[in-house]
């Protein structure tokens, strides 16, 4: 049988520690229970596929594809996120104090992925239960077929948003340029508003639930309809 | 996929640099395309000395400096930086340009101005950059490109900027999907082209509307209106910096500027290196918006 030690903290500097060595030691068994990686200098596929309750914090900007796949693991950012960031995600959070580049949280069926700054295009895309959690705007096509999950942004929103969502939920502090198909304003009820609050003070942000819209799925592209037939 | 960085100074202090920090940058886009790659330097003494112009020429006959300063009845110089080579003489670009073409029409010319120089070849970026003497290269604005083919082979003159104006460069990551019906207009109009390239109709056009008394932002603004595809391009001139992405937006593109420069490239890891990169506001230039920059 083999017993998980978690050992209590290491640093591994990128400067002399490659990214597959780096990746090697947060799965391993004996992975320590807090890792800080510095230098990472925008290398790609930092802490991917974690699968342990660990505390991850990168010190600078990351590249493509970090802290994808993560289940359990608690990754922060302190910087910048290239494409994809926590991509398809189980479980666990990530944090990105700076920016996020385009596909933030695509695909990710659980956890919480919040971004402090700005999120570029496709932030979402095909989310299926993650929630997301914006401190600034985010891009167009953002939530683009949202299956589960929720998505919340305090500044604005980029064109087409949410289209062809089915079941997402998304609020929206800011101005909104587009609504994509299918995506419509809906009303703020009093359990969508805690729903709001719960996950505001979940990624650490001061704001006031009353100031958001709330948008979803109008539900008219779940069926065929032979009279839009043209359309499709 | 393919690789672009750029780097636009505006500290002076830094511009013994440029062709150091340029090779950094290159270097961390090999990856992205490793077939073949390009630079385009502007502001460097010993390529363009001073109140001169210069032309890079591909596949230059080794007499080709001597029988163009015959012609024009001036002293040409000549660098050998193979495959290109790099001529100068105090005459107008255009004329020392159409003359190489007039000389030897067998060989491309593949950029001309009074400030730029163009280097291309293929085989790895870093091997080229350091025979190109990249790393010890000043100069006050620099773009270079590391092609992964997809429209056409991997040629030298297949290889990126496409420098077909003068001063001009364009970059491209992407694809153009109808790039040949608006190259038979502009056939149709007598524009001469030298590759089977997508990205060379793109500076073509670019070049026209330019030559048409366009500005930058108009110009890469009907490129939009008419181009289909995905496309990051980085466009400089001699004394503008440009970046432009499709609506799409799919290809990367990812900006740093501070008070010593701008700089821009496919992805962060290519800016990590510079001088003062965590202090610079990064950001990710939004879909179908014309960024230009002025010197």
């Amino acid at each position: 049988m083999t017993t998980d030690t978690l050992l209590p903290t290491a640093t591994y500097d990128l400067a002399t520690t490659t990214t597959r060595e780096l990746n090697a030691a947060l799965h391993a068994t004996e992975a320590p229970a807090s890792v800080e990686v510095t230098n990472p200098q925008g290398a790609h596929a930092l802490a991917c596929g974690l699968n342990r309750p660990i505390d991850v914090r990168v010190d600078g900007h990351v590249g493509y594809y970090a802290a994808g796949m993560n289940q359990h693991a608690h990754v922060t950012i302190d910087g910048n996120a290239g494409v994809g960031v926590a991509e398809n995600m189980m479980s666990g959070s990530v944090r990105v104090t700076g920016d996020a580049s385009q596909s933030a949280g695509a695909t990710a069926h659980g956890g919480l992925l919040v971004i402090e700054g700005n999120a570029a295009a496709r932030c979402g895309i095909s989310m299926k239960g993650v929630d997301i959690v914006v401190g600034g705007d985010i891009g167009h096509m953002s939530a683009f077929m949202g299956q589960a999950g929720r998505l919340v942004v305090l500044g604005d929103a980029g064109e087409a948003l949410g289209d062809s969502l089915y079941e997402a939920r998304i609020y929206v502090r800011g101005r909104v340029a587009s609504l994509g198909a299918d995506c419509v304003k809906k009303e703020m009820r009093a359990e969508h508003v805690a729903e709001l609050q719960e996950l505001l003070d979940a990624a650490g942000f001061d704001a006031d639930p009353a100031e958001f819209t709330r948008y979803g799925s109008a539900r008219q592209l779940y069926h065929f309809h032979v009279d839009n037939a043209s359309a499709y | 996929m393919c690789g672009i960085v750029g780097l636009h100074l505006r500290d002076t202090a830094l511009e013994p640099r440029l062709g150091s920090l340029l090779t950094g940058m290159l270097g961390q886009m090999v990856d992205r395309g490793p077939d073949s790659a390009g630079v385009a330097v502007y502001g460097n003494p010993v390529f363009s000395p001073a109140g001169e112009s210069s032309v890079s020429v591909l596949d230059a006959p080794s007499d080709l400096a001597a029988t163009v300063g015959d012609a024009l009845g001036v002293t040409v110089g000549a660098l050998d930086l193979a495959p290109t080579t790099v001529l100068h003489a105090p005459v107008p670009a255009a004329l020392l340009a159409d003359t190489v073409r007039a000389l030897a029409p067998a060989a491309t010319v593949i950029g001309f101005g009074d400030d730029v120089t163009v280097l291309k070849g293929t085989g790895d970026p870093r091997v080229l950059a350091e025979n190109f003497g990249l790393p010890s290269v000043s100069g006050w604005q620099g773009v270079g490109h590391t092609r992964m083919a997809t429209e056409s082979a991997v040629t030298a003159a297949g290889s990126h900027p496409f420098a077909v104006g003068p001063d001009q460069c364009l970059v491209h990551n992407g694809s153009f999907s109808n790039h040949l019906s608006i190259k038979r207009e502009l056939e149709d109009e007598g524009v001469v082209f030298d590759s089977e390239n997508d990205t060379e109709v793109g500076a073509r056009f670019v070049a026209q509307h330019l030559a048409e008394g366009a500005d930058l932002e108009k110009a890469l603004r009907l490129l939009g209106e008419r181009f289909d595809g995905f496309y990051t391009l980085l466009v400089s001139t001699s004394d503008s910096f440009a970046v432009v992405r499709d609506p799409i937006a799919c290809k990367p593109a990812i900006v740093a500027e501070c008070d010593a420069y701008v700089a821009m490239a496919s992805e962060f890891r290519a800016l990590a290196g510079l001088p003062g990169i965590a202090d610079a506001h990064i950001f990710e230039p939004e879909p179908d918006r014309v960024y230009v920059w002025q010197r």
